[in-house]
């Protein structure tokens, strides 16, 4: 089967096209502002070079950084409203309590915390404040937000104070889209509560942007079955996608992590994604990226997933260089009107792209168009360039051991030969696509999180690995290569016959 | 030891508090969220040395009762707190001169100072416990014979109890459980007030610093990019057990604690070995293959390897690449009668305690 992997980047969408294990051909184009035309192009480009029709294309994989960016930068956020089901219980500490200041000017909107949740063993905490849930959602009807997060105490438990206030919410508010954090996560309610709210503010652009993947692929003549790539290397329908877009946060550095596993043939290493908008800094261990063990934050918020550990930084090559002073690099990017901001494209920005073709680090557009750039000035600017990505690689460093370090993305120009406790730093074929080729050879999973009664511990956890390899065969999985994932079970004491509520997560490759 | 704690040493703070907690008394990241709120509020923390207490001096005990994994949920709240110690004042009828910490370990160091920030009294540096226990009863008061009661005991619903009687700690512990968990297996707690005197003689002393110390520690050697497991290991005189990635976990809640097992597979130098840990609440034995390496009262603590962060039994999961260490017990706790509170035998264990560290005492 012929698949196709896309990488939508702030900057860049690249394309890449794999038959069973053989990158076939791999194409980039500028990622555009209504992201369809920039797929548009890459594909027409991918299939034109490796002269293969449309119609035979089999399957389509899509990553993009598009939901993270927009956090990371706080752009193209929605305002939403929280609801909190939980008093009296943690009053002193609000949702969005543990938020940076700006984010949290960029997405608060009305904050309700309602009395009701539930206890550790299943009872209510205090009866389910209706009065007050059909209040709080007047005033979000009102306040004209677009989606609200809503999370109950212990609603992993017990969903029904949630799906509660969801339905008054949909009655008094109907245009709100709500994210339950029941759906999102496990225990734990100010990370589950934080997650929810950034679903929330991502859930309207995730519905355009999915349907802009859903127009380009029409576009271009393919009518195969579209998936998002998930956080943990996985895929997700596009429907699945929308509804919950911080599933796939991570899923640019997962790909890429996995793509440069693939590309250098290193099973140990560290790798650096530098991208139009930002560098990202993980850890490959027995060729899967290494997962943050406690506490992920993104954009400065405390989350629950399991994500690759990550250094991200603001640095690519549509980031800014301040044109009086070349210690300031970014934060900000052109992000993908590179092709018309930067210098070397005939725009008047400066950039980092800018800077490496001055220096003569790599050949892109115009090189006359920066002849003129002071050599002290670029000299300078470079340095800081280099120190920024070196300073990431080193706080990635988990011990004193050197590795080498495989430089992917479209801006891996940026990344120095000589960094402090690397062996060597190894560039690679379609390094520009390391992300795209990832989500090519994203794999397919099945979950199963239901509670079982009457059974034995080991009886649960058996059946419950059974149903959800069933599940990731069903889906696609080659049998053969189907490896549990995750395995959570919590007891619930106040029901009877032993029950234990079992999630189990397994992931295999596609079948070929 | 700060008179005044910053920001920097509340987060430290929380650092060596939680690897103290030796896996239970509950991550203090709320705790540390609320503190921080107070002190930006202008609600100094001022800790005081308990060798300068007066021997008359009036010193109150709070601290947080219950599941850790009932306040991943519930959280914390000050001003729930900061009312067992006016209730406990008008029981008693006097005013408190500072508050003590109950238990470093965990989030309940932090119940206190969440207490005298709002409360606008001094902190005592020292605690009953030298680091997290699951009981009221295996706590250096016990050990000392104190006297166990009064208790005032509140909820968040404003349900209120004094405990004015009990007979022993055993039964303050009965008691008190027994209604921790009607409650919802969380419930902040005042405990029985001490005097100066007896701060001195039978508490465990400078253990906030102490969890200062660690939490330094652990900062130094992330800036470093040093080894925090390590870093840890070598300030505090401990023993590294066993690297590797947790197999199994396996919970069940009851009666107000969290008991289980966690089943870890080795990697590098313990490639091939697995370990197993049982806790209640915090973890108490270690075996490497079928042998015994460590038991209660010494510490037993579960690290991240890669950030040196403690990883509680309410969060340890499936893949995490952990590193256990045991760090020597405060030796109040490992005399003979230390031992009949807190060793093996108090956790229902037919084992005998296996001293890491030498002789003490």
């Amino acid at each position: 089967m012929i698949r196709v992997g896309i990488d939508v980047g702030g900057t860049n969408t690249d394309a890449v096209l794999l038959d069973g294990t053989a990158v076939l051909h791999a194409a980039k184009a500028g990622t555009t502002e209504d992201v369809t035309g920039g797929i548009l192009a890459a594909l027409a480009a991918v299939l034109q070079g490796a002269g293969v029709a449309a119609g035979r294309i089999g399957a389509v994989m899509i990553g993009t950084t598009h939901f993270t960016n927009a956090v990371v930068q706080r752009r193209g956020l929605a305002r939403i409203a929280a609801v909190r089901v939980g008093l009296p219980a943690a009053a002193t500490l609000p949702p969005f309590v543990d938020w940076p200041a700006d984010l949290r000017a960029a997405v608060e909107g009305p904050v309700a915390m309602i009395r009701g949740g539930h206890e550790v063993d299943g009872r209510a905490l205090v009866p389910f404040d209706e009065d007050a849930m059909r209040a709080a959602a007047r005033e979000i009807a009102a306040s004209g937000v677009a989606a609200a997060g809503i999370c109950a105490v212990f609603a992993p438990l017990n969903a029904a104070d949630e799906q509660r206030a969801a339905a008054i919410l949909a009655a008094e508010a109907p245009a709100v889209s709500a994210t339950l954090s029941h759906a999102l996560g496990r225990i734990g309610l100010l990370a589950r509560e934080n997650v929810a709210l950034l679903n929330a503010a991502l859930v309207p652009m995730a519905t355009r942007t999915v349907a802009a993947f859903h127009a380009a692929l029409a576009g271009a003549g393919i009518d195969a079955p579209l998936y998002i790539t998930q956080n943990d290397g996985t895929v997700a329908t596009a429907e699945e996608a929308a509804r919950y877009p911080v599933r796939s946060f991570a899923s640019g550095p997962t790909n890429s992590l996995r793509g440069a596993a693939f590309l250098s043939g290193l099973a140990d290493a560290m790798v650096v994604d530098v991208g139009g908008t930002t560098a990202d800094v993980g850890s490959l261990v027995a060729g899967f990226p290494r997962e943050a063990n406690n506490v992920v934050e993104v954009g400065g918020v405390r989350t629950l997933f399991r994500m690759p550990d990550l250094v991200s930084i603001a640095l690519g090559g549509g980031t800014l260089v301040d044109k009086a002073d070349p210690a300031l690099v970014g934060p900000v990017s052109v992000g993908f009107r590179l092709k018309e901001r930067a210098l070397v494209f005939g725009g008047a920005d400066l950039t980092c792209t800018d800077i490496a073709v001055a220096a003569g680090l790599v050949a892109l557009g115009d090189p006359a168009r920066v002849a003129g750039l002071d050599g002290g000035f670029v000299r300078a600017a470079l340095a800081r360039i280099h120190a920024l990505a070196a300073d990431a690689v080193d706080r990635m460093r988990a011990d004193a051991t050197p590795r080498p370090l495989v430089a992917v993305g479209g801006a891996a120009f940026l990344v120095p030969d000589g960094i402090a406790g690397i062996s060597q730093v190894v560039r690679v074929a379609h390094q520009g696509v390391a992300n795209a080729l990832g989500a090519a050879i994203a794999q397919v999973s099945g979950e199963v999180d239901q509670v079982f009664q009457g059974l034995s511990r080991e009886q649960a956890l058996e059946e419950a690995r059974r149903v959800a390899t069933d599940r990731a065969v069903r889906a696609g999985a080659d049998p053969a290569t189907v490896a549990l994932v995750d395995q959570e079970d919590i007891p619930i004491a106040y029901l009877p016959g032993n029950s234990l509520r079992v999630r189990a997560r397994v992931v295999g490759d596609v079948r070929g | 030891m700060p008179n005044n704690l910053t920001v920097t040493d509340l987060e430290d703070l929380a650092t060596g508090a939680w690897i103290l907690g030796t896996g239970g008394g509950g991550d203090p990241y709320f705790s540390l969220l609320e503190a921080k709120l107070h002190l930006a509020a202008g609600k100094g923390v001022r800790v005081i040395d308990p060798l300068g207490l007066p021997d008359d001096a009036m010193i109150g005990c709070v601290g947080q009762m219950g599941a850790p994994l009932a306040m991943q949920e519930r959280m914390c709240d000050g001003p729930v707190i900061a009312r067992t110690v006016t209730m406990m004042e008008a029981h008693l009828g006097r005013r408190f001169d500072a508050l003590m910490l109950w238990e470093i370990g965990g989030n309940n160091g932090f119940q206190s100072i969440l207490a005298a920030q709002l409360l606008g009294l001094p902190v005592v540096d020292a605690d009953a416990m030298g680091r997290a226990f699951p009981q009221a009863d295996m706590t250096s008061f016990a050990i000392a014979d104190l006297s166990a009661a009064p208790w005032t005991m509140v909820d968040i619903r404003q349900n209120s109890l004094i405990f004015t009687e009990a007979v022993d700690w055993a039964w303050m512990e009965r008691m008190t459980r027994r209604m921790c968990v009607v409650l919802g297996s969380t419930a902040a707690t005042c405990k029985a007030p001490r005097t100066g005197a007896e701060v001195k003689r039978a508490s465990c002393l400078h253990t906030l610093s102490w969890a200062l110390r660690i939490g330094r520690t652990v900062r130094a050697a992330r800036a470093a990019h040093a080894d925090a497991v390590a870093a840890v290991v070598e300030s505090e005189g401990g023993v590294m057990l066993f690297t590797g990635k947790v197999g199994d976990v396996m919970r069940r809640a009851t009666e107000g604690w969290l008991r289980g097992t966690v089943q870890l597979e080795g990697l590098g130098g313990d490639a091939g070995h697995a370990m197993r840990i049982e806790f209640q609440n915090e973890w108490s034995v270690a075996w490497r293959d079928d042998e015994v390496v460590a038991t209660v009262p010494d510490l037993v603590i579960l690290l991240d390897t890669a950030s040196g962060e403690a990883i509680g039994t309410e969060t340890v999961r499936f893949g995490q690449r952990v590193s256990v260490i045991a760090l020597a017990a405060p030796p109040v706790l490992t005399t003979p009668k230390g031992l009949a509170h807190v060793g093996p035998r108090a956790f229902g264990y037919d084992l005998d305690f296996r001293p890491l560290f030498g002789e003490r005492a």
